[in-house]
């Protein structure tokens, strides 16, 4: 198998805080590899050092067989980055936004407009090519930043957490254009915090915390780990969490979590929720939500660490001003 | 890692000749003026504000100071393109800060450019910009009644210094650029230092009518020779003594910013 990025023992302090711990990575050509962590886990940083933005102070990493270092501007010529805040420049249109880069890589003028005007029209941003990005709604910035990353046809694409404040709509059309980037043969490594989207794309998974690889493999051998899925219930009246905790706790075999009213279990057979409901209603306890769902990061998190995922801090350091965009659950 | 676990690599060029860096920096030099179409609010401050400084200065205080607007417009109209510029170095700092809080150096910087390209780039086009505001000063000045006294020699003499000038003080602006958190802090750092360093030159009021030991600053600060060099250059006087001066001054400007500058952005990126 070859690989399209490597990294080994990858470390990186800011002052005090360490934000890669030693950061072994193995990403196979041609793959959607998803890097999945909470807040302040090192996914950004991870990336940054990738892409030849910040240097590690030890460890090494190659893209494309070459060091990231040594050969930085090899490893340009082969990457694409797309990074967690839209960094299209506001004052110029979309497609001023995509001449820019386009001439920056050598194209021709004519090549330029035309590469712009296919990839306007491919992130369906051809009505407002002409119109400044700062009139561009959040989605659409984060659209014509992905585009301006592809102006290049890279190799290998670093997407850093790309669906964060996108409508659902657009986040399909997203996970479309990744899979379709795929079957080009581009190497897309992904960063997010959201497992279904890790699940949704990626062929192998590294979950980051605190600047480490804590687990690492295909999204069945992970899930397969944490117990797959999870039951959430919650009484119409909070007096009876306590029985509900009892109901789901026996018929689970396992200890439920409460936190906002809403009692969690892992489900480890397909006994577990008829035999729930069964006893609820015996006990005659009214509930206003059942729900069987898929095992959030935070149930990763748990399963994988002993402890719940928790974000040294909402926004980095480095959060750019004037970019604060919604988080919005996948 | 074993020479099997890496993909082939491509036949890629290990570095950039400096003539591709010339043409990254004339790319990144047409974005920051392609801007001005999209922002006309940007033309009207490299516009309206010079313009009106000269009408207000020459109206206002020409008859106090001079004993009448025309005359005073020949003592003031170098000092107050001296002042445009420096207020124009900012541009550079301003421009820089927002690209690195937007993230924009980012992306550029992880294209395969010449490193210095951005900040070169940012830099020519702030000259072009520049060039604009003093042909209009002038332009306008012309209008009012002010006449070279070296004809074209004269004036491009004074564009040249002008230029090397304010390439130097860019530095300053690069620096505050890449150490505040946001692009207003550098305009806020921009009018606190410009306004005081103009104000207590010879710019607006010549040196004999200041206080005793106000004169002593006066004489030695950088924008009094850079404006004594200039009326040389436009109107007439002595030219080679306050122009030597104002060049020194220039590279020692440049000689502790840019290293500073270079040092700053390389630390914060
Ligand atoms: N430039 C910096 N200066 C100081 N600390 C930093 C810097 N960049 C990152 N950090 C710190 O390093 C740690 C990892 O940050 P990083 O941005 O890589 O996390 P992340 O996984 O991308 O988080 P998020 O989901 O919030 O984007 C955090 O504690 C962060 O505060
Ligand atoms: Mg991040």
């Amino acid at each position: 198998m070859t690989y399209a990025i490597r990294a080994e023992g990858l470390v990186r302090r800011f002052g005090a805080t360490t934000a890669l711990a030693g950061v072994d990575l193995a990403v196979p050509s041609g793959t959607v590899y998803g890097l999945l962590g909470p807040n302040g886990a090192g996914k950004t940083t991870t990336v940054r050092v990738l892409a030849t933005l910040l240097a590690a102070d030890s460890g090494h990493a190659t893209v494309g067989g070459y060091d990231v270092r040594r050969d930085a501007h090899r490893v340009r010529q082969l990457i694409g980055l797309t990074g967690q805040y839209a960094s299209v420049d506001e004052a110029l249109t979309g497609t001023e936004n995509l001449l820019l880069i386009g001439r920056l890589l050598g194209l021709s003028r004519a090549d330029a407009r035309a590469r712009a005007r296919e990839l306007l029209a491919r992130f369906q941003l051809a009505d407002a090519a002409d119109r400044a990005a700062k009139t561009y709604s959040g989605g659409m910035r984060r659209r014509l930043d992905l585009a301006a990353s592809l102006v290049g046809r890279p190799q290998v694409l670093f997407l850093d957490e790309p669906t964060t404040g996108l409508d659902p709509r657009s986040r399909n059309d997203l996970w479309d254009t990744v899979r379709g980037l795929v079957t080009d043969g581009v190497t897309v490594l992904l960063t997010t915090q959201y497992l279904e989207e890790a699940d949704q794309l990626a062929s192998e998974i590294a979950v980051v915390d605190h600047g480490r690889v804590i687990a690492q493999g295909t999204p069945e051998e992970l899930k397969a780990k944490t117990g797959g899925q999870v039951l959430a219930i919650r009484p119409a009246d909070p007096a009876d969490l306590a029985t509900v905790v009892a109901i789901a706790g026996e018929a689970a075999a396992a200890s439920p979590e409460v936190a906002q009213s809403t009692v969690t279990v892992a489900v480890n057979g397909p006994g577990v929720l008829p035999a729930v409901v069964r006893r609820l209603d015996d006990a005659e306890i009214p509930v206003a939500e059942l729900a069987l769902r898929g095992a959030s990061l935070d149930e990763v998190f748990l399963h994988l660490t002993g402890h719940r995922a928790e974000p040294d801090a909402p926004t980095g350091d480095d959060t750019p001003s004037g970019a604060d965009l919604e988080r919005t659950p996948a | 890692m074993t020479a099997a676990t890496v993909t082939a690599p491509l036949a890629l060029a290990r570095r950039l000749g400096v003539g591709a860096g010339v043409r990254h920096t004339l790319t990144l030099a047409w974005r920051s003026l392609v801007q001005i179409k999209h922002n006309p609010m940007e033309l009207l401050d490299l516009s309206i504000q010079p313009v009106m400084f000269v009408l207000l200065f020459t109206y206002v205080f020409g008859t106090a100071i001079s004993g009448s607007p025309g005359e005073y417009l020949t003592f003031a109209l170098p000092g107050i393109i001296v002042q445009n510029a420096l207020f124009a170095t900012m541009t550079t700092g301003f421009g820089l800060n927002n690209d690195l809080t937007k993230g924009v150096f980012d992306r550029l910087r992880a294209l395969p450019i010449a490193r210095w390209a951005p900040l070169a780039g940012r830099i020519l086009a702030d000259t072009v910009k520049q060039a604009w505001s003093v042909s209009l000063l002038i332009g306008v000045g012309a209008i009012l009644g002010f006449r070279l006294g070296n004809g074209v020699l004269g004036l491009l003499g004074a564009f040249a210094l002008l230029l090397a000038f304010s390439l130097a003080a860019a530095w300053i602006s690069v620096l505050v650029g890449v150490l505040v958190s946001e692009p207003d802090k550098v305009q806020i750092f921009g009018f606190t230092v410009i306004f005081p360093l103009t104000f207590t030159s010879n710019v607006f009021v010549p040196t004999d009518r200041m206080p005793g030991w106000l004169q002593h600053w006066v004489e030695v600060n950088p924008v009094t020779i850079l404006a004594d060099a200039l009326r040389g250059l436009l109107v007439g006087g002595p030219v080679v003594g306050p122009a030597i001066q104002a060049m020194i001054w220039a590279v020692a400007l440049a000689a502790v910013f840019a290293p500073l500058a270079v040092r700053a952005l390389r630390r914060r990126v």
